[in-house]
């Protein structure tokens, strides 16, 4: 319990700290959205239309605490300012539209590369020398150091344009609505294989390594000799003794990993054209739109520290140690 | 006798290391018997062969190990013989061991109780958790810790209190033989004398046999009925430890060395007398006697040949002094 509620502070004074880094990095750039929308209108627009725009986009050369003070108070109703690129649509709602999308294909497939590669680091180090274990790591040595996009684009080659078996661009047909049916969903998914193999072809790699030579390590120790000894069951001995010690680095990786799920989506959902939160940053960047591009930042230090957060409660979890104060020899 | 059965029988073992230039022999030709209820104590240098001995017996042998030669039988049967899950079942059920380490002898991530559980379910797979539960606070109680201490984390006791529930691991299913390999050793002198103390005890009232692994000569002798000396992978001398004094006349030179640099509590003088030199390197053994470079009675026999075994009064002794002694016979 001390853990969690320590652990929740950390959430809250790094939000907190996030939240405010947001606020001052813009304020120290030049210019401002409004000057950046009449540029791009290249001088067609009034100075009176200049100063509605401000006004709409919230700009004013009040004290910086007021404006701090109305910053968060906007943040508090969701109110992100209105995007440029997408003029008038409310950030907030860009980053609605587009998080789902992130979430469902980086994220489950950072998920599906990890549990994957660990399963499989846990099985090839438990048959050292085998066969499993001769292959695997040499195959995934291959597939880790492929470059992302590279791989990304050759698929995309391949499988979407050559062979023609998947579409090659898009999250869903776009013909279809959004909606909860079967057709839907397996319309989502037929555009998500591509996108999802290719990280998982070059993720799942560095996981099972990582597990397998931790694992190797761990088969090592006493206490697994010690239970081995005592007549502990295959399975049991495996997981509850072994695993249970070795997958801790790999846990850190995994927060980690969930953290830049969100940001580091960028490369894939530009190749495939996926409507993510990856794609609506390299679309904020060329138009300079700064609201959108504050708020997605601010999506983005928020997730990675939900995700630290999440695998930090995970960590306690996993080893009473962490929970129950430090480790004594 | 007929319950002279002897729990354990070890018979000519050499357990051998894969090294890059080839096999080198940690255990050469070991012969050690343990008859039921007793103490035998096993004692030599770092890197004698004691370790690797005990985790032979076990069939826990790691790195590139294995018995090459002899048999090893608990209670008759030959633990080499066995198939995999007649083996799981067949350890700790009848034989167990206390590790070196008892740090880090305990899994890190469950609770002592849990881990005494394991041990009881897995061999007697009908128990219940509640039945494994109580078992548990007796075993605590047998080593005289508080059951309320079942459920905390090996990182949460003391060194004492893990070797402690280490030992009560090894006797919860009532085995005939326990192997401690240097049970004390990472623990202080107090602590260490109140486990030993436990151990005789609980030894006493349970009955089981016990294979002392140690270096340290005085301990062994005052804890052990008999004692066997390791040098270099054999075993020099098997003796009754009551027999045992400084006399070269009746004991293996090496033996005779170690019993000579205890310190006496009531003696006059108070210089000690080591060995000269060091042990030797097992991948490069001396020729003929492996102790010869370092035995002040070497002779040109012991440069050569090595050196049989020969049984004089309840001794065992492999040294080429004793076949000239009268009384002494050819093992």
């Amino acid at each position: 319990m001390r853990y969690f509620v320590q652990r929740l502070g950390f959430l809250l004074l790094s939000l907190w700290a996030a939240i405010t880094i947001n606020f001052v990095l813009p304020r120290f750039m030049p210019g401002n959205p409004a000057e950046a929308m009449i540029a791009r209108y290249q001088g067609r627009l009034s100075p009176m239309v200049l100063h509605s725009l401000e006004i709409e986009f919230g700009i004013s050369n009040q004290p910086l605490w007021v404006q701090y003070g109305a910053y968060l108070q906007n943040l508090a109703h969701g109110n992100f300012g209105l995007s440029i690129t997408y003029y008038p649509v409310p950030v907030i709602q860009i980053i609605a539209n587009s998080l789902p999308w992130t979430l469902g294909l980086a994220g489950t497939a950072t998920v599906i590369s990890s549990v994957l590669g660990v399963v499989l680091g846990i099985i090839a180090a438990w048959r050292r020398g085998g066969k499993l274990d001769t292959v695997l790591p040499l195959i995934t040595m291959f597939t880790t150091a492929l470059p992302y996009q590279w791989l990304g684009l050759l698929i995309l080659y391949v499988f979407g344009y050559l062979l023609g078996w998947f579409p090659t661009a898009h999250a869903y047909t776009a013909t279809l609505t959004p909606s909860l049916t079967p057709p839907f969903i397996g319309n989502v998914l037929v555009h998500a294989i591509l996108p999802a193999s290719t990280i998982v072809i070059t993720a799942v790699g560095g996981w099972l390594l990582g597990m397998r030579n931790n694992m190797i390590n761990t088969l090592g120790e006493d206490y697994v000799v010690f239970a081995e000894a005592k007549g502990v069951k295959d399975r049991r001995l495996m997981f509850m003794y072994a695993a249970r010690n070795a997958i801790l680095p790999s846990l850190t990786g995994f927060g980690m990993a969930l953290g830049f799920v969100v940001g580091g989506s960028v490369l894939v959902e530009t190749i495939f054209s996926y409507p993510g939160v990856g794609y609506q940053l390299v679309a904020a960047v060329q138009n300079e739109d700064y609201p959108l591009m504050q708020g997605l930042f601010l999506i983005i230090a928020v997730s990675v520290l939900l995700a630290n957060f999440i695998v930090e409660m995970l960590y306690g979890r996993v080893d009473p140690r962490v929970r129950r104060g430090g480790a004594r020899a | 006798m007929v319950e002279d059965q002897p729990v354990l029988d070890v018979r000519n073992a050499s357990i051998a290391y894969q090294t890059a230039r080839g096999p080198v022999l940690a255990a050469r030709d070991v012969s050690l018997t343990v008859y039921p209820h007793e103490i035998v104590g096993l004692i030599g240098e770092s890197g004698s062969g004691k370790s690797t001995l005990a985790y032979g017996i076990m069939r826990l042998l790691k790195n590139g190990a294995r018995l090459v030669q002899g048999e090893i039988r608990i209670l008759g049967r030959d633990v080499y013989a066995m198939q995999k899950e007649e083996l799981r079942a067949f350890r700790w059920l009848h034989m167990s061991m206390v590790f070196q380490s008892a740090m880090n002898a305990l899994n890190p991530v469950l609770t002592i109780e849990d881990q005494i559980i394991d041990t009881l379910q897995s061999h007697q797979p009908q128990m219940t958790r509640r039945e494994a539960s109580l078992r548990a606070r007796e075993l605590a109680e047998m080593v005289r810790i508080d059951a309320s201490r079942l459920s905390a984390y090996p990182h949460e006791l003391s060194g004492g209190m893990r070797q402690r529930f280490v030992i009560a691991i090894a006797i919860a299913l009532e085995p005939a033989l326990v192997i401690m390999d240097e049970p004390t050793t990472a623990l202080d002198v107090v602590v260490q004398r109140s486990i030993l103390d436990q151990i005789r005890e609980i030894q006493k009232v349970k009955g089981f046999s016990i294979l002392f692994i140690s270096h340290d000569f005085s301990l062994v002798a005052e804890f052990a009925s008999r004692i066997a000396v390791m040098y270099a992978g054999r075993i020099v001398e098997v003796s009754a430890s009551g027999l045992l004094d400084g006399d070269s006349l009746k004991h293996h030179p090496y033996t005779v060395g170690l019993w000579n640099a205890i310190p006496q509590l009531r003696a006059r003088q108070l210089t000690l007398s080591g060995i000269p030199g060091s042990p030797p390197d097992i991948q490069n053994l001396p020729s003929g006697c492996a102790f010869h470079p370092r035995c002040t009675l070497a002779d040109d026999t012991c440069r050569t040949s090595v050196p049989d075994r020969w049984s004089r009064g309840k001794s065992v002794i492999e040294c080429h002094r004793f076949e000239v002694e009268e009384g002494a016979t050819h093992e």
